[in-house]
């Protein structure tokens, strides 16, 4: 038996996710306003702006794939753990060898093959995934740490750092930030304009029902923890490009941010219900608040005091602009 | 007996191990420095320090440290090691590194159990280990706390350490000296973990040489993790609040690789950087001298060869060479080297990865 599923039924159907979103837009606008007031010359330059959607990219490509997860009833606890180990493997200098390419595709290896794990484990094993993907944090965190034996492994690929400097710039869009942009647009059309996004949509508000009808609830499951393993090996690459280097602490508390930004971007919890919109805004808002209170100088207490408080701000807004 | 049969093979590997560290530490050597020989021996020979080199009765050194998660820590558990290897008379017993408090604790009750000679110990806190510590000196093994300081002195018979205080003060000297010709000059910070008592007494230490050079302000501060990720998520933020300052203190290594991407990323320059703790990578690229950074001040890993050192001559009741006492100190704090291109040379072999 599955856990209970008895809210999908009561739950307002044809919610309008465009209001949902709306909120989050208007808590959006109101840091922004906060940052052309407070620091206008910096606040609202291109570099910023550059800056801003850069530090969005990594943990954005990340949430992306926890979405699709949670959308599908389940929880991923390990992207953090995943991203570092992509990020160490794809670094040691045997992976460095073979260039660009061998980083690129180590990196993607790695986190399928640990999405692979824990969608079998879910699927296959029957584990509940808090528990299976907290497993898979443990080890890959440990596997990082111990083929890193600690060290800061740093890259020396010309291709890859060039990635991440001004030259690289296309438009004056960062090649990173086009990688977020590409994944976000693909998810988008992913959930929902195909018959894979319909079915993680049924798996997560149903299981039984998209059971009966004819869904294979396994092969899905083990599909969306696939997909965030992908992600969190694209985002490990991302990150190779943004530091130049590979740590086994990288992706700390990852698994929070993206779970958090997904939460806020309006996904249920439970499953059955989310948008990659809803979820990118909640990265953004997450992004732009670290930027102001960089530019605003403000200690490390305040910072975390001011992000709780506009977490909840952002929440029971979002609360209000459903049930009116 | 069956304890000597125990360590045994333990002792083989670790003289195979040693005789490997040391030819790859002689061939890196070989391949990196420009200096002859004669001054890698000399490095070599100041590293033994002035302790007592030989043979004595057999000690059993138990070592308890945290988990290696960083390269300054994982420096901490190699040195250790192989100063051990170097002593015939020292078989060293190590616990695997561990984060969490009580786990330590049961570690070091283990080698307690175990009845080793003496006791190193790094604890991932200091308060929270002191306990044990006190548990280990009642039952007669003496303890060298290493590093992170146990609350009560009755916790340990020697502590040896870095100065946290003295990194800051000597980095905020350093810019002070650098920059002493400038009419107003602005200096940033990047500081490490907030919440350790470390990052607060280097912020300290900084701040109290900075009122010494009335025309320098410190205009932003932004903690970071002491990772290369937010090294470089900080430090972009940083440069971004500031379109120029003079100077930047970064209090560890590890996040500055991450904060000299974001710079190079920034196509920023024009200020010094200094660095803290003093990795080989930050050596190299000082005497490489073609980036911002300009020195580190030493955090050194090698205490935790000193500690083995210590360990050893309290075990075997010696005190140390060149000085009239009897007995090993209380207490030993280390000196925070300002590191620049000057000197970098005699600090390479120091330098961790």
């Amino acid at each position: 038996m599955g856990p209970p599923r008895a809210h999908a039924a009561t739950r307002r159907r044809g919610t309008r996710p465009d209001l949902r979103n709306l909120s989050l837009l208007i808590v959006l606008a109101a840091l922004v306003l906060v940052g052309a007031l407070t620091t206008p010359e910096q606040f609202l330059s291109l570099q910023n702006l550059q800056l801003v959607l850069t530090q969005a990219s990594v943990i954005g490509v990340v949430t992306v794939g926890v979405t699709f997860v949670i959308i599908g009833g389940g929880i991923d606890l390990s992207v953090g753990a995943m991203v570092a180990l992509a990020t160490v493997w794809a670094t040691t200098v045997a992976t460095q060898q073979y260039g660009l390419g061998g980083i690129l595709l180590s990196a993607l290896l790695v986190g399928l093959g640990c999405g692979l794990v824990n969608g079998l484990l879910v699927s296959f094993g029957g584990m509940v995934p808090f528990i299976a993907t907290l497993a898979m944090l443990a080890s890959a965190r440990g596997l990082a740490l111990q083929i890193s034996a600690g060290r800061t492994q740093i890259v020396d690929v010309q291709p890859v750092l060039e990635l991440g400097q001004r030259d690289a710039y296309v438009l004056g869009v960062p090649p990173i930030v086009l990688v977020f942009a590409a994944v976000t647009v693909i998810g988008w059309l992913v959930l929902h304009r195909t018959t894979f996004g319909r079915r993680t949509v049924a798996v997560g508000g149903n299981p039984e029902a998209a059971r009966l009808a004819g869904i294979d609830v396994r092969r899905q499951r083990l599909l969306l923890y696939l997909l965030s393993g992908l992600c969190c090996g694209i985002a490990a690459f991302l990150l190779i490009v943004l530091t130049g280097s590979g740590q086994n602490t990288n992706g700390n508390l990852y698994e929070l941010d993206a779970i958090a930004a997904a939460i806020i971007g309006g996904t249920l919890l439970s499953g059955g219900r989310g948008t990659i919109t809803g979820s990118v805004l909640g990265v953004l808002v997450f992004t732009t608040i670290t930027n102001l209170f960089a530019l605003n100088n403000l200690e490390t207490a305040v910072q975390q005091i001011a992000k709780g408080a506009i977490i909840v701000a952002a929440v029971l807004i979002q609360r209000k602009g459903r049930t009116s | 007996m069956t304890e000597h049969a125990h360590h045994t093979p333990t002792t083989r590997r670790g003289i195979l191990f040693g005789a490997a560290a040391v030819s790859a530490g002689a061939l890196l050597t070989a391949c990196t420095s420009n200096e002859s020989n004669d001054r890698a021996a000399t490095s070599d020979d100041q590293q033994t320090g002035g302790l007592d080199d030989k043979p004595g009765k057999h000690v059993t050194i138990g070592f308890a440290g945290p988990q290696a998660d960083h390269g300054w820590l994982n420096a901490i558990n190699v040195n250790a090691k192989s100063r051990a290897r170097r002593y015939k008379d020292v078989t060293l017993e190590v616990t695997e590194g561990s984060n969490d408090t009580a786990q330590q604790i049961g570690q070091i009750e283990t080698l307690i159990n175990k009845k080793v000679d003496v006791l190193v110990i790094l604890p991932a806190d200091g308060k929270a280990l002191t306990q044990v510590g006190l548990k280990a000196m009642r039952a007669g093994i003496p303890v060298v706390n290493l590093d992170r300081v146990f609350a009560s002195p009755q916790a340990y018979r020697c502590w040896i350490g870095g100065d946290n205080y003295g990194m800051g003060l000597n980095a905020g000297h350093y810019i002070g000296e650098q920059l002493k010709d400038k009419k107003h000059a602005t200096v940033v910070e990047l500081a490490g973990i907030d919440n350790l008592e470390l990052t607060r007494q280097r912020t300290k230490g900084f701040d109290d040489a900075l009122k010494n050079y009335p025309h320098i302000e410190k205009v932003g501060r932004q903690a970071a993790e002491f990772t290369v990720e937010s090294g470089q998520s900080k430090m972009a933020g940083l440069l971004q609040a500031h379109p120029s300052f003079d100077a930047l203190w970064n209090h560890d290594d590890d996040q500055g690789v991450g904060a000299e991407r974001a710079i190079k990323q920034a196509g920023r320059d024009g200020f010094l950087m200094v660095g803290g703790a003093g990795s080989r990578k930050a050596m190299d690229t000082i005497k490489a001298g073609n980036s911002v950074l300009k020195a580190t001040v030493l955090y050194p890993p090698t205490m935790s060869a000193s500690a083995i050192d210590l360990a050893r001559a309290l075990a075997q009741g010696k005190g140390i060479g060149g000085m009239a006492e009897l007995e090993i100190p209380a207490s030993l704090t280390l000196y925070s080297a300002v590191v620049t291109k000057d000197n970098v040379d005699d600090h390479l072999p120091t330098g961790f990865h």
